[in-house]
């Protein structure tokens, strides 16, 4: 996709998901006296063992608060939440560790940039574009600014499979364009948004290009210097790390000029009641106690696919995806939301006479957890004519058969519902 | 049904009964009321359900007609189909108990018997009917959907104009 994948010399073929399973303890457990069968990872994503144990091993043996204590606990706490940070510059390719800010989530990470950055640099008159797939979380904060600050926000289309055209997304974009903020990959359709041109069209304009990358960056190896962002977001529970901690990228540039987002301890180099100063970033951008353990965990879980072969790991996506795809269109019908050539695994479907919670439940007692409704993407669900769609998404440890018992589940649905 | 899959059909079977999945697929006064008194949607922003209830309520306090259109699952459709096949003609103090009732009998917290009682015997074949929401006990996540009409059927005669299952 955006970057040859050369961590490793395996090939494909070596790529073990039994042995990746046995790192992931929850997948042993049973739902309903059925084998577990996750197939939400896309809503979040299971934990290996690795991430349980650095969490486990942070509060039980090396856990105190960070960036205070002048003694040995804060020191090493420091040290390895420090750590986390470097392992995912790393992660993401970026060219200095302090343009990594820790959030709680990417959707706090997005509501940062359209607080701090917005607030400062975009001003009434002003266009904002983003796409017809966005999540709710890459809609409502610029909704938020351009209540603020009279800016226009503008929504390029999406085609009926699930692609974007180009040429109409070429037409969103102006001279008055500030900023396009759109999805790395679509967490309903599974569509990779063409971004490398997109980012050309952004700079064309002058114009800043934000990536919400929670569904990108598990599905293909990222490089924010290449990939021709601004600015890249995503959320460590999705790549299999815990809740609570996320991921603002930016050019260290864009976050010196940018001003602070909350006010609290550790973002100020000085206060008094007359003025304050900020430190610089990227701990101006984080304010009060961070989530230390939370970032401790995300660090483990990128250790952890980076033990792995990542461009094996693609690769049995996508035959995950593309088996699915296979025999879900065989199931009378049922009609798949999401067809975009070169998609990421992910696969949204309707079924006549079966509304999709009704399906959810009736799976659940199959031990298939799906997600249904509308995948906080009300507005694409409006777009696509449906109110809900049910969705499958397919990680790093899922496998073929764990496909075959969705679609064994969707038939016995339909002998229930229908 | 395969042998495996027998032990588990038993909750299922009670949620998704005859009954349920015959207004879930052909709902009953599927329209909006002519000269209608009041309106009300029903949101359930967790899953995007909709439905907005519409009545005719005479001044003499008599739900003349009452009906509804969204979109929704098998369970909050088939709820709001019945819903309105009992309740038209009867008094709003009616609907009032029968929504209350309902709603316990979908958490658990009457059985139908005593569900009749608190209707105070005036639509035993309508509760009795109704009964069949109670599937959704052993769904915790469903409950929403099967009360989400008589959310919007209250606010709909208390002339609140919208509803959410999350308050």
């Amino acid at each position: 996709m955006n970057k040859p994948f050369t961590k490793s010399p395996q090939t494909a073929s070596a790529f073990d998901v039994m042995k990746v399973r046995a790192d992931f303890p929850i997948l042993a457990r049973e739902v309903h006296g059925k084998p577990l069968v996750y197939l939400d990872s896309a809503a979040s994503a299971q934990k290996p063992r690795q991430v349980i144990d650095a969490i486990t091993r942070a509060y039980g043996h090396d856990y105190a608060n960070v960036h205070r204590g002048a003694y040995y606990l804060s020191e090493t706490a420091t040290a390895a939440y420090e750590a986390a940070r470097e392992k995912v510059r790393g992660f993401i390719n970026a060219g200095d560790v302090r343009e990594i800010v820790f959030t709680k989530g990417a959707t706090e990470a997005i509501n940062l940039v359209a607080a701090a950055w917005g607030r400062a640099f975009i001003k009434a008159g002003d266009e904002i574009v983003i796409t017809a797939v966005e999540h709710h979380s890459n809609i409502v904060p610029w909704q938020l600014l351009r209540d603020a600050t009279g800016c226009i926000l503008k929504i390029a289309p999406v085609e009926p499979d699930g692609s974007i055209d180009l040429n109409k997304f070429a037409a969103a974009v102006g001279p008055k364009t500030k900023l396009i903020a759109i999805a790395h990959v679509s967490n309903v359709l599974g569509t990779v948004l063409p971004v490398a041109a997109i980012a050309d069209m952004a700079h064309a304009v002058g114009a800043k290009l934000l990536l919400d990358g929670c569904q990108g960056i598990v599905h293909e190896a990222v490089d924010v210097q290449t990939l021709g962002c601004d600015f890249y977001v995503f959320s460590g529970h999705k790549l299999y790390g815990p809740t609570g901690i996320g991921i603002l990228w930016a050019r260290h540039e864009l976050l010196e000029a940018m001003p602070p987002y909350q006010g609290g301890g550790d973002m100020i180099d000085s206060v008094t009641f007359a003025k304050t100063t900020w430190a610089p970033p990227p701990a101006k951008f984080e304010a009060g106690t961070p989530p230390i353990v939370q970032a401790i965990g995300l660090g483990a879980a990128i250790d952890y696919l980076n033990t792995l072969d990542r461009e094996a790991v693609s690769a049995h996506e996508h035959a995950l995806l593309r088996h699915a795809m296979t025999s879900l269109a065989q199931i009378p019908g049922l009609k798949l939301i999401g067809t975009a050539p070169g998609k990421a695994s992910v696969q949204s479907f309707v079924m006549d006479g079966a509304h999709p919670h009704d399906l959810a439940t009736v799976l659940d007692r199959s031990g298939v957890c799906v997600r249904a409704g509308h995948h906080c993407a009300q507005p694409l669900m409006e777009i696509l004519g449906v109110s809900a769609t049910t969705r499958a998404s397919f990680a790093l440890y899922n496998t073929m058969a764990e496909v075959d018992a969705l679609v064994t589940a969707l038939r016995r649905a339909q002998e229930v519902l229908l | 049904m395969t042998a495996a899959a027998a032990p588990l059909a038993d909750d299922l079977r009670l949620l998704y009964q005859e009954i349920i999945l015959d207004h879930g697929k052909s709902p009953r006064n599927f329209r909006v009321v002519e000269h209608h008194t009041c309106k009300a949607q029903g949101n359930n922003p967790m899953c995007g359900d909709r439905v907005t209830v519409t009545a005719r309520v005479s001044p003499a306090g008599l739900v003349e007609d009452v009906a509804f259109e969204g979109k929704g699952c098998a369970i909050s459709i088939a709820s709001a189909s019945m819903m309105t096949e009992t309740l038209s003609g009867q008094p709003v103090e009616i609907a009032r108990k029968l929504s209350a009732a309902v709603q316990d009998l979908c958490t658990g917290r009457l059985e139908t018997d005593q569900a009749k009682a608190a209707v105070g015997g005036a639509l035993d074949d309508g509760v009795e009917k109704l009964a069949a929401l109670s599937g959704v006990r052993q769904f915790p996540v469903r409950v929403k959907c099967a009360t989400l009409p008589w959310h919007a059927l209250m606010s709909c005669l208390d002339g609140k104009g919208q509803t959410t299952t999350e308050k």
